[in-house]
């Protein structure tokens, strides 16, 4: 049980430890560490540690450069969750309407030809990605900045609760480790290691998502970015990775195809009629409800028809007062 | 010499009987005392009284003069008590006859040189005094239109030495003058706005059913110009209706002479820093909100997210109930507050998000803090909500929109078909919705609002039960999921 101590120790001491260090400190802490009861401790809060020489480790995660010595999980899901193929999908927290839907229905679809969708439940997109694999009844893992027992952002006490449920939630540090800003770059060393591809969806220039992304390069890992408009300092980041060559990713297929998989297909009929002309005219950009409807001549009330039952169908989405039709 | 006089005072709108007795003891040391919880306005009646009567070339009795207003348990506000104490002392010191003071109630202000000024709450006391099986109030003569609403004998009098004559049987009351029903204003027109084609129609729906309506977007897109041109689309007021509005604006002292019935919806917009007293009624000496003068008509909160949230959820038992409750250590006071809410808001603190030409600067903690100003139970209660975007300059440059009238007559057509009975769903209305609970984040509540929303556009529509079309143009009006979430 060397990796359990050595975890609970550089969660204590806030090192970025790989192995066990030298030094009088640790060999104190290993003496006066008892594991037995540190795992019932952890049992009776319902977390779980998953040591880096156990068999169920993901043998992706132990490749990376520095491998955590070990992950604290919290959630149902059983351990093969995390050797299963995965895609990271991250990006700004401070998202556009454009990236949100963008992440979400993406997660969707990953989710539902089968893949699980890795993240770091940050507000924005890494919450989008998260929710977008629920809905498509999708597993998920989260990996945390801080204490497995945290939950950080607060406000997403009740995402993580959704996840917990059927996927996981994973994290290196011990429970009661405080999120701090330089613990999150090396959560992202996680969230890359555990994914075989890395997805970008929106990142300002200096964003944490490109530290993941860089992360997933080093490791040889499938990097994408979802190309923005070239005037939004939110797609700054993402195209700048495009610019050094990572795959630009327009439809879920992009992504599904490194993996060998193919897109389910959406559930419902083709459109016609006036939602057909709706459809058509949201692809070539998104519009407000009122350019539809001048765009198309239709009163405003055949428009919100239209455009409500191809949200029922999953084609376009909603946001900000702007209709954009799904990727895919 | 003892006499009485009746009035009845206030708390909230419900009038309670008052008995003005003056004692005049004519060998007593000159002192003239008002008792029974009078405030300062009443108080200060005594020196308007005084310099009244002697305007009126009657005596003000020497000696000691008391005045009690009872039950002294009650507090007494305002300067309605000036006239009744004045006839009172009057007739204590012999100067009118008692038998015929006992038969009438009365209520005014004096001015220093007798004559009588209107007051607030007339409406009220007329009631009051209708109820007691009083059949006349002396009453200034500008009060007199609002208190012959009540079906009361109203008494007009411009002077104080009028209306002491017509107690002595010595003249008749002036003429209720007839009332110049001015125009009233004219409200903004639905034909000055251009495009905004969902929001135009959003205001249609929530005119006709009488819903509560959300607008949000970028600052300068004309939210508050469509919100403010609601109440000329509405229907005018029954005369229940009027009768209940009227009685709450003469308790706030806002009714003029010109228009003493009030028979359009009234429209009131407080600003945002209102306090929670000032939207939802209450103050010292209990009076009606905002919410309450908005009564049967529209209250719109212009910035809704700039609204303290104690304000915002003290709104939400009246929306539930249509009444505003206030206890205080003066007593309990019921307001009606049947009001249709319109808010507007920006979709975020710095305004840009939902604006494709601009880019938000809003932090994730800033937006998330903006949002949580509104809590769900509060967002739940708006059956429309709209994105007004920013209109493109082609929509600026087209002609004017259809006109308020025209869309008047449909939403009374609509509230006729509505009034009648019930509109059923169709089966297949019923399976979309529930394909809509399954697909879109609805609570049950949500799933109710939605149901609401389609009985008004079916209604709108002259049909005879909700369809499908009906029920996925509702969908469309939803709180959207970044609002909800």
């Amino acid at each position: 049980m060397n990796e359990l101590a050595l975890a609970v120790f550089a969660s204590e001491t806030g090192a970025h430890l790989i192995r066990p260090p030298v030094g009088a400190r640790w060999a104190a802490h290993l003496r006066a560490f008892d594991a037995p009861a540190y795992e019932r401790q952890l049992a009776e809060h319902g977390f779980r540690f998953l040591a880096r020489s156990a068999p169920a480790f993901p043998p992706l995660l132990r490749a990376i450069h520095d491998p955590p010595p070990g992950l604290f999980l919290r959630g149902h899901a059983g351990l093969e969750l995390l050797s299963r193929p995965a895609a990271a999908i991250v990006g700004a927290r401070a998202c556009s309407g454009y990236g949100a839907s963008a992440a979400r229905t993406l997660a969707r679809d990953a989710a539902r030809a089968g893949l699980v969708v890795v993240s770091g439940l940050a507000r924005g997109i890494d919450a989008e990605a998260h929710r977008g694999a629920l809905e498509a009844g999708g597993a998920t893992i989260a990996v945390l900045g801080c204490g497995i027992d945290r939950d950080y952002p607060a406000a997403h006490a009740e995402l993580a609760r959704r996840i917990a449920a059927t996927g996981l939630l994973v994290a290196e540090y011990a429970p009661g480790v405080e999120p701090a800003p330089w613990r999150f770059p090396a959560r992202n060393r996680i969230v890359a290691g555990l994914a075989a591809a890395a997805v970008v969806v929106e990142a300002r220039e200096r964003s944490g998502a490109l530290i993941t992304a860089d992360l997933a390069l080093d490791e040889g890992r499938e990097v994408f970015a979802v190309p923005g408009e070239i005037t939004s300092a939110l797609s700054a980041g993402t195209n700048a990775l495009l610019k050094l060559g990572a795959s630009p990713l327009t439809c879920a297929a992009d992504l599904l195809s490194c993996f060998g998989l193919e897109a389910a297909e959406p559930p419902g009929v083709a459109p016609s009629g006036d939602s057909a002309r709706v459809l058509a005219l949201l692809r070539e950009s998104a519009a407000g409800a009122d350019e539809v409807a001048r765009a198309t001549g239709l009163p405003a009330s055949a428009v919100a028809r239209a455009l409500v039952e191809r949200e029922l169908d999953g084609r376009v989405v909603a946001a900000d007062g702007l209709y954009r039709p799904v990727l895919g | 010499m003892l006499a009485r006089a009746v009035t009845h005072a206030l708390v909230g709108l419900e009038p309670r009987r008052v008995e003005v007795e003056a004692d005049v003891y004519e060998n007593g040391l000159p002192s003239f005392v008002i008792v029974g919880l009078p405030d300062r306005a009443c108080a200060e009646a005594r020196q308007r009284v005084r310099s009244g009567i002697h305007a009126a070339e009657l005596r003000f009795p020497g000696g000691r003069v008391t005045v009690n207003l009872a039950p002294a348990g009650l507090r007494k506000e305002g300067s309605g008590y000036d006239l009744p104490i004045a006839l009172a002392v009057l007739a204590a010191s012999r100067q009118l006859p008692h038998a015929e003071l006992d038969r009438h109630a009365s209520v005014g202000e004096l001015a220093l040189d007798g004559r009588l000024r209107r007051v607030g709450g007339v409406l009220a006391v007329a009631e009051g005094a209708r109820r007691m099986g009083i059949e006349r109030l002396l009453c200034p003569t500008d009060s007199a239109a609002e208190a012959s609403l009540a079906g009361i004998e109203a008494l007009p009098f411009r002077h104080l030495a009028d209306a002491v004559a017509y107690l002595r049987g010595e003249r008749g009351p002036d003429e209720i003058e007839p009332v110049r029903i001015v125009q009233a204003m004219s409200l903004p027109d639905l034909a000055d706005v251009r495009g905004h084609e969902r929001a135009r129609r959003a205001l249609e729906i929530a005119a006709a059913g009488g819903h509560n309506l959300l607008l949000g977007g970028p600052p300068g897109t004309g939210k508050t110009m469509l919100a403010r041109r609601l109440p000329g689309i509405l229907p005018p007021l029954d005369a229940e209706a009027s009768l209940e509005v009227t009685r709450i604006h003469s308790v706030a002292g806002l009714l003029s002479h010109e228009q003493p019935l009030i028979d359009t919806p009234p429209f009131r917009a407080p600003h945002h820093s209102a306090s929670t007293a000032a939207i939802v009624g209450g103050g010292p000496g209990i009076r009606p909100g905002e919410a309450s003068l908005a009564h049967r008509g529209v209250l719109l909160l212009d910035e809704l997210a700039e609204f303290p949230r104690p304000t915002l959820e003290a709104l939400r038992q009246p929306l539930e109930d249509g009444f505003v409750c206030i206890a205080r250590a003066a007593g309990r006071a019921i307001f009606p507050a049947r009001f249709q809410l319109v808010a507007t808001m920006n979709l975020c603190p710095c305004g840009a998000r939902g604006d494709p030409g601009a880019e938000c600067s809003c932090s994730a903690q800033r937006l998330a803090a903006y949002r949580d100003k509104l809590s769900r139970a509060l967002l739940d209660r708006f059956d429309l909500v709209i994105a007004v975007p920013r209109p493109r300059s082609a929509e600026l440059a087209a002609g004017p929109g259809e006109a308020s009238e025209h869309v008047a007559e449909r939403v009374a057509a609509a509230r006729e078909l509505l009034a009648v009975a019930p509109l059923r769903r169709t089966a297949e209305a019923d399976e979309l919705l529930t394909r809509a609970v399954d697909r879109l984040p609805l609570s049950g509540r949500g799933r109710a609002r939605v149901a609401r929303v389609a009985r008004t556009i079916a209604a709108l529509a002259g049909a005879e039960e909700v369809r499908p079309d009906h029920l996925g143009e509702a969908l469309a009006y939803r709180a959207p999921q970044e609002l909800a979430a």
